[in-house]
């Protein structure tokens, strides 16, 4: 590992967004050091990347308890309401027999919000104590997380379409609640915390210092 | 470690763990994996422009389709219903959850519709060996869309609100429904076809010759 071939030590930026490679004293020379082919800026490693993925985690954890105890949607029918938080929904859907739906509920706002916080966490801890551990895995685990967090959205969607249908008014209403602003919070600022971390600093830690490149 | 003397050009870098490589040789429908970590570095589609031009069209004209047609009719003892996405956006926003009606917009409608116009204004021209004004930032902002276009989940979300409803009301879908589910389908054609390493590369050729 230590004698690996990066583009850091080569001397080479590398554009996030069209991935054209530029000699460091070449991007000097351009404007706010942006892409000579696309103008996207060029950064070494992400900017600020662990101090924004763990503010933007932090406040998901924080989010994350409204958008578990508060109602996610009310449902009114001929006048008696029931207010309905993530959990009790997929219990309702349970009691009701329609459990492959429960399932898929349960593992799009449930399971996918706890791993991807979970694994933000542990990605951002094995950087921060500067873990030699498993690269690879890290890095798969990374490239999950980026991934499955866009299918937590279901539950918003679902409230959406059920207002949609039902706003009779006289016999029976669903209500969004407060909670589904909440999760839907939770869904949006993980995904910016995905998109801030950069998988490169877990390589970095592995062959100490690749940024001693001769200036 | 040898320094690399090649120029840029040939060269590509791993963005999850920055090992570099010569850029591969690849023949259509190859790609190539980072050995290091096993994330894509580039890779050669098949189809090729004039394939993407045409699903990138068929997805606008469905995303049309399924925002003007109602997504599902309902009755529930004798009184119909009818709703469409822009039904539940505009009932969220009345509601006063301005935040959810604003994201799934964006989500639903803007990115995907985004994403299809944006992807025929560089596409089009690019198809005659013209590359569109300013089509670096254009197909960058693209590019940074499709995180946020979700067509794929928000089908999901429709087939669990329906099974949801199913035992309380007497359901039927709507043209919409079935113009989100092609929908789904062709955004799933559009990018598998797009070959964005390329399209990086005709961009970048026209950037240095102009």
């Amino acid at each position: 590992m230590q004698g690996r071939r990066t583009a850091t030590r080569a001397g080479y930026l590398v554009c996030h967004d069209c991935r054209l490679l530029t000699p460091i004293d070449v991007a000097a020379e351009h404007a706010h050091c942006s892409c000579p082919r696309c103008g996207s800026s060029l950064h070494l490693r992400k900017p600020d990347s662990l101090a924004r993925t763990w503010a933007l985690t932090l406040t998901a954890y924080i989010l994350y308890i409204p958008a578990n105890l508060l109602p996610i949607m009310t449902v009114k029918m001929s006048g008696r309401g029931e207010a309905d938080t993530i959990l009790s929904g997929v219990k309702a859907l349970i009691v009701g027999g329609m459990w492959p739906l429960a399932l898929v509920v349960f593992f799009a706002s449930i399971t996918v919000p706890v791993l991807k916080l979970l694994a933000l966490t542990g990605l951002l801890l094995s950087v921060q104590f500067k873990s030699k551990w498993r690269p690879r895995e890290r890095t798969v685990v990374y490239r999950l997380t980026e991934l499955i967090g866009r299918w937590s959205m279901i539950d918003i969607f679902v409230i959406t379409i059920l207002v949609a249908l039902v706003q009779m008014g006289s016999l029976s209403t669903i209500d969004a609640g407060p909670g589904a602003v909440a999760f839907a919070g939770v869904v949006v600022i993980t995904m910016f915390a995905a998109m801030s971390f950069d998988p490169r600093l877990i390589w970095d830690n592995i062959e100490n210092q690749p940024m001693k490149e001769k200036e | 470690m040898h320094e690399i003397q090649n120029n840029a050009e040939a060269l590509i870098a791993c963005i999850d763990c920055d090992q570099l490589y010569s850029k591969p040789l690849l023949r259509k429908g190859e790609k190539a994996l980072c050995i290091n970590c096993g994330a894509v570095l580039c890779e050669r589609k098949r189809g090729g422009i004039d394939l993407s031009l045409a699903l990138a069209l068929t997805c606008l004209i469905l995303l049309l389709l399924a925002n003007v047609f109602p997504l599902l009719r309902m009755s529930i003892a004798g009184i119909v219903q009818e709703g469409s996405l822009m039904t539940g956006i505009v009932e969220m926003y009345k509601q006063g959850y301005w935040e959810i009606s604003a994201l799934v917009f964006i989500v639903t409608i803007l990115a995907p519709m985004a994403r299809a116009l944006l992807l025929l204004y560089v596409l089009i021209p690019m198809r005659f060996n013209r590359l569109a004004p300013r089509a670096a930032q254009v197909f960058r902002l693209l590019e940074s869309l499709s995180p946020w276009a979700m067509t794929e989940v928000f089908m999901l979300g429709i087939l669990v609100a329906v099974v949801k409803m199913a035992d309380l009301a007497a359901l039927q879908p709507g043209v919409a429904l079935y113009s989100f589910a092609a929908l789904m389908l062709f955004v799933a054609a559009t990018d598998a076809s797009l070959d964005v390493d390329n399209i990086w590369e005709k961009i970048g050729a026209e950037c240095d010759a102009g």
